[in-house]
């Protein structure tokens, strides 16, 4: 059941395009991702869902409700976690998280919160006394203390280090088998690859794929590498022979083979008859960042933000 | 309701936990009139203020802890909320973010008539400062005068956009308006064109109306018209150009 339904989204600010003709569905209890890189649209079209801007066209409905019209009913089914919000410096995390659980009907069990999120011990620590990772893990307990069924999530792991990206990817985990529908907005591969039941891939305001995480990958049909190192000489034409092979090149030592369908296997039976042993043997596949490159046409910005 | 009555004891608790907050506007006006008091020639009638030194005080150091509230610590709270996008947050909860600013102003409010028990109270233990005569004029004084510099510290709020520029404005507002209040020259040795101008301050008439409410009772309808008027134009541009983002 989708509950989540998107038709033909439309936003500018000033004469700028943001939103342009955006439409999806979210199904009950899925993570479904919001990918693009900076400016591609996706922060305005969850803040749209989440009725803090006013779209210029389209309809959105969220379990039934209008967020426009229904705003009130709607910011008790809906938790967000934003961007760039902070708490007073000197509140609490117990405080905090009684304060917001007090704003709802039926709220969750705070404490609960607080330690499912590992901010147990921190319960009476200022808010300015956080970690960057801490105050991420805070405000997603926020988003969650009224039990919404839908939960919003903008770019909860940017800023924060690799350890903490990984704690906070376990936690999204946890938050899905509460059976909580949830909507991340990511600029990171990896992240989405992780966490994503289905993923839109938004640039420049329009979709330009929708599909599982390794449907978009699949879509694209990307040359694969393998590189290698041979511990005894190796005549390159054995492999330029092999149907699957397209180029041989050498580095030095390593020899880096690029090809088509199932190259490891063609290279590595090769060199196994010819008792060649291959040392530091990798092989590259296309990645989510392949599929973005190739469906976008253009290259995605990690040095931003 | 339920959500209210937290919020206002969250801003509190948050209130004294800030130490500049409580200082500014509970401690040092307290401190101030102690060290005027304090002052042998201050506690003898002074042809200069037509009274005793700490009675002319009194009320100028009142409505300096007013100011001290209404000009720093109410933009700075709020716009500082609203720079670490917690308005915004709070507006994508069912209580919504008009809430937290009403229990600022209660956190405020209160701050006011602490300070003014404390302050009233001192003087008249300590020097025998008379207590207003007249509970309903004091009263009208009091309510008029705080409202009013609450609604400039709301208009400062609404149309700056960082904390920086709050203490900024603050700055440039407080010092000057508190030489019409008297704090610096008493108001009998100023040139009375001075004076006069003094009067058409929001300040200077909060002063006058105290100072009026201790001498007859009630305040001047000069100093309550001018009041009201700032609160008026004030607390409507603010309630129209207040921004949640």
């Amino acid at each position: 059941m989708s509950v989540i339904v998107v038709s033909d989204l439309r936003k500018q600010y000033d004469q700028k395009v943001v939103v342009d003709g955006l439409s999806f569905a979210v199904e009950e209890g899925e993570i479904f991702g919001i990918l693009g890189p900076n400016g591609a649209g996706k922060t305005t079209t969850v803040e749209c869902i989440a009725g803090l801007r006013k779209p210029d066209g389209g309809s959105i409905s969220v379990h039934g409700l209008d967020p426009q019209r229904d705003a009130k009913k709607l910011h008790h089914i809906l938790g967000m976690q934003l961007q760039q919000s902070e708490m007073p410096d000197k509140l609490k995390v117990a405080e905090a998280l009684e304060l917001y659980a007090s704003f709802y009907e039926n709220p969750a069990d705070w404490r609960e919160l607080m330690a499912d999120v590992g901010l147990k011990d921190k319960a009476d620590s200022a808010y300015n006394k956080l970690s960057g990772g801490q105050k991420q893990r805070l405000s997603i307990a926020l988003a969650l203390v009224g039990s919404p069924k839908v939960a919003i999530l903008d770019e909860l792991t940017t800023g924060l280090d690799p350890a903490a990206r990984r704690d906070t990817w376990e936690l999204i985990e946890h938050v899905r088998d509460r059976g909580i529908t949830v909507l991340l907005v990511t600029h990171f591969m990896e992240e989405a690859e992780r966490l994503c039941d289905r993923l839109a891939l938004i640039d420049g305001g329009k979709i330009v794929a929708l599909d599982t995480p390794a449907g978009l990958v699949s879509q694209v049909d990307t040359e694969q590498k393998v590189r290698f190192r041979p511990a005894s000489a190796l005549d390159d034409t054995l492999l330029t022979a092999l149907p699957e092979v397209s180029s041989v090149e050498r580095h030095g030592q390593q020899v880096v083979v690029t090809g088509t369908g199932n190259l490891v296997h063609a290279v590595t039976s090769v060199l196994a008859q010819h008792q060649i042993v291959a040392m530091d043997l990798r092989a590259e596949q296309a990645s989510l960042d392949d599929a973005f490159i190739a469906l976008t046409g253009r290259r995605f910005d990690h040095s931003a933000q | 309701m339920r959500a209210l009555n937290r919020l206002t004891a969250v801003e509190f608790k948050l209130f004294l936990r800030d130490p500049a907050s409580y200082f500014w506007t509970l401690i040092f006006p307290v401190a101030l009139l102690v060290i005027i008091g304090s002052i042998p020639s201050s506690r003898k009638f002074s042809p200069e203020f037509g009274q005793r030194g700490i009675d002319y005080y009194t009320p100028v150091v009142l409505v300096m802890s007013f100011a001290l509230l209404a000009f720093y610590i109410t933009p700075g709270y709020l716009v500082g909320y609203r720079e670490k996008g917690i308005l915004r947050r709070l507006s994508i909860t069912p209580v919504g973010p008009a809430r937290v600013l009403v229990a600022q102003l209660v956190v405020q409010m209160t701050t006011a008539i602490v300070t003014t028990v404390l302050v009233l109270g001192g003087a008249a233990l300590l020097w025998d400062v008379k207590l207003p005569s007249n509970v309903a004029g004091f009263l009208l004084a009091f309510v008029l005068s705080v409202a009013t510099l609450l609604a400039m510290g709301l208009f400062l709020a609404a149309v700056l956009s960082s904390t920086k520029a709050a203490t900024g404005m603050a700055n440039v507002l407080f010092f000057p308006l508190m030489f019409f209040a008297g704090l610096y020259v008493p108001k009998e040795l100023m040139p009375p064109v001075v004076a006069t101008i003094g009067d058409f301050t929001p300040v200077g008439a909060a002063t006058q109306a105290f100072s009026d409410a201790a001498a007859n009772g009630f305040p001047s309808l000069t100093s309550l018209a001018v009041l009201a008027a700032y609160g008026v134009v004030f607390g409507v541009a603010a309630a129209r150009l207040f921004r949640w983002e």
